[in-house]
């Protein structure tokens, strides 16, 4: 694998700060809500514009060379993913909407055609819900058993437990690489290792991790790799599916409809090989075209110098708010990167959000779509505050200022 | 707008003791609300004798707004007929939600008055249905009487 990008010795995030428009349309906003969705680069924003005005028509199926340009536009985007997540081969990257759709995909295609009733699929107490939802629908629609592995102590995946749960029934593990609530590091290799040792295949839900973690699927070895690209600087409405492709030669189709088939008659189709028969119909292209880009922004800014950035910045928060009286900081470990999600006694999270809004610090209040971990802690919600290459110290001090105006007016109710 | 507009001293006075709290012996009416964006959840106890609010609790947990929105509609309700806890609703919900000015009976209007400090949430669109989510829950409890019914907020 080569992560040998330039170290960051020019890198500033202030100066960075420049590449994202928002800011320079909302002055002093203070943008700690990242691992809902990161905010998009000029390079991303004129990029797709420019791919509009310059290259654009419908892909695969033109002769004439405006649509061979796209298609070409659109398939190096494919050739950018897999060198991305270093996988062996571009037709093993599927382009989804998203990692929900990607996760829904692989319950359907592939856990629909391969488990049986009794069957077991593992999760994880620390799942967002488009990783839980997907396979509750499987077991109701097929009978296969779902298994949750717990947390440990500081939040993190309990992995004697994990090991224990495992057995000759399971047969997918589907868990996420770095929690969206707590911003828990999974060790993945150790998940892989074992999953595999007792037959299971693994899913890993790169959404928290891939904009912040050099992720290599064919080191990982995983099965499954999913991910937004929203969340990786890129536009809404794109993501990706890794799988195998031994995998996915064995997976039914996903939708059906054009661009999926190979023939097609009144009695019977016949279908394309991965990714194509995963992608029904006309895809999202500019948007494939603006994931390239973002991609190609990260690997600007270096993988290593993001990584190293992230962890300084998820510990220089967690120390501040830690120092604050009142204040928990949930689930925090060494382990954590990218967020941070904390309480402050006497003080409600929504009424925190609001607070902090009238502050033009914006985060992330309530349950982050991960009700069952909620439940877990003992908490209806909490306050999540969440970095990007373009977040600073500066970013948290106005956090850290704006937690102490809303303890000064519920004045720790 | 000034943060104290929203969290008037009135408003975190019932957020900090809310009135009322806990629940009914033997209610006649009751329902539980939950707001799903912010896990708030809160149930309401109602005694009503020939549509008449004799009694009102809450309990359950929420931010400032909503627990001193409980807290207030507790105080308010009490004594009131049903027509009148409609009346009183209808007045703050449109209130709330666009800012107008509703009129009552004469004999509300202290009511929509005491509920005018949790009229600042106008101007935070993503609160209002902090400050209307026991409202709907009592509107639920007496539409859905004491069977227990669950109302969401979205």
């Amino acid at each position: 694998m080569n992560w040998s990008e330039p170290r960051g010795n020019t890198y500033d995030p202030r100066e960075l700060r420049r590449a994202f428009p928002i800011f320079a349309h909302n002055p002093g906003l203070v943008f700690l809500d990242t691992a809902a969705s990161a905010q998009k680069p000029s390079v991303v924003i004129d990029g797709v514009a420019d791919y509009y005005r310059s290259d654009y028509a419908n892909v695969h199926r033109g002769v004439y060379g405006l649509s061979a340009r796209s298609t070409d536009r659109f398939e190096r985007a494919r050739r950018t993913v897999r060198k991305f997540l270093n996988a062996a081969d571009d037709s093993e990257i599927v382009f989804v909407r998203g990692a929900t759709e990607a996760i829904n995909l692989v319950a359907q295609c592939w856990g629909a055609a391969f488990l049986r009733p009794g069957d077991q699929v593992m999760i994880s107490e620390m799942e967002h819900h488009s990783n839980i939802v997907p396979w509750q629908f499987l077991r109701d629609r097929i009978g296969i058993e779902l298994v949750v592995a717990p947390m440990d102590a500081t939040g993190g995946l309990d992995m004697s437990a994990f090991a224990q749960l495992l057995n000759e029934r399971t047969r997918l593990v589907a868990i996420t690489h770095v929690a969206n609530v707590t911003g828990h590091v999974v060790p993945v290799h150790e998940v892989v290792r074992l999953a595999h040792a007792q037959g299971a295949k693994v899913l890993l839900d790169g959404c928290q991790a891939l904009p912040r973690i050099p992720v290599d699927v064919s080191d990982l070895d995983c099965d499954f790799y999913v991910f937004s690209g929203h969340k990786l600087y890129g536009p809404t409405g794109i993501g990706g599916l890794y799988g195998k492709r031994a995998i996915l030669d064995t997976m039914p189709p996903w939708q059906g409809g054009g661009d999926m088939i190979e023939t097609v008659t009144f009695e019977k189709s016949t279908f394309q090989p991965p990714p194509q028969r995963f992608e029904a119909g006309t895809p999202d292209i500019s948007g494939a075209i603006g994931l390239d880009l973002a991609i190609g922004f990260i690997e600007s800014v270096g993988r290593d110098t993001i990584y190293d950035h992230e962890k300084a910045l998820t510990r220089y928060a967690t120390e501040r708010l830690a120092a604050v009286a009142g204040v928990r900081v949930i689930g925090a470990g060494a382990q954590s990167i990218g967020v941070v999600s904390f309480t402050v006694d006497g003080v409600h999270p929504h009424d925190l959000a609001t607070v902090l809004d009238t502050h033009n610090v914006a985060v992330r209040a309530g349950h982050h779509c991960a009700q069952p971990l909620m439940d877990r802690l003992g908490l209806a919600a909490t306050t999540r505050a969440s970095f990007g290459v373009y977040s600073d110290e500066s970013d948290v001090d106005a956090l850290i200022a704006a937690v102490h105006a809303a303890r000064h007016i519920f004045g720790g109710v | 707008m000034d943060l104290r507009e929203l969290y008037q001293d009135i408003i975190l006075d019932h957020a900090r003791s809310p009135r009322n709290f806990g629940a009914l012996s033997e209610p006649s009416h009751l329902a539980h609300g939950h707001n799903p964006l912010c896990g708030d959840k809160l149930t309401v106890f109602m005694k009503i004798d020939d549509d008449h609010i004799t009694k009102v609790s809450f309990e359950g947990r929420g931010c400032a707004i909503s627990t001193a929105s409980a807290s207030l509609m507790t105080q308010i309700l009490t004594g009131k007929s049903v027509a009148q806890a409609d009346a009183v609703f209808a007045a703050f919900h449109a209130r709330v939600t666009t800012g107008a000015a509703v009129e009552v009976a004469s004999d509300l209007e202290d009511a929509t008055e005491r509920l005018e400090p949790l009229t600042g949430v106008r101007t935070y669109p993503a609160r209002v249905k902090c400050a209307t989510l026991a409202w709907h829950t009592v509107d639920a409890a007496v539409k859905g009487g004491v069977l227990g019914t669950t109302i969401k907020t979205e």
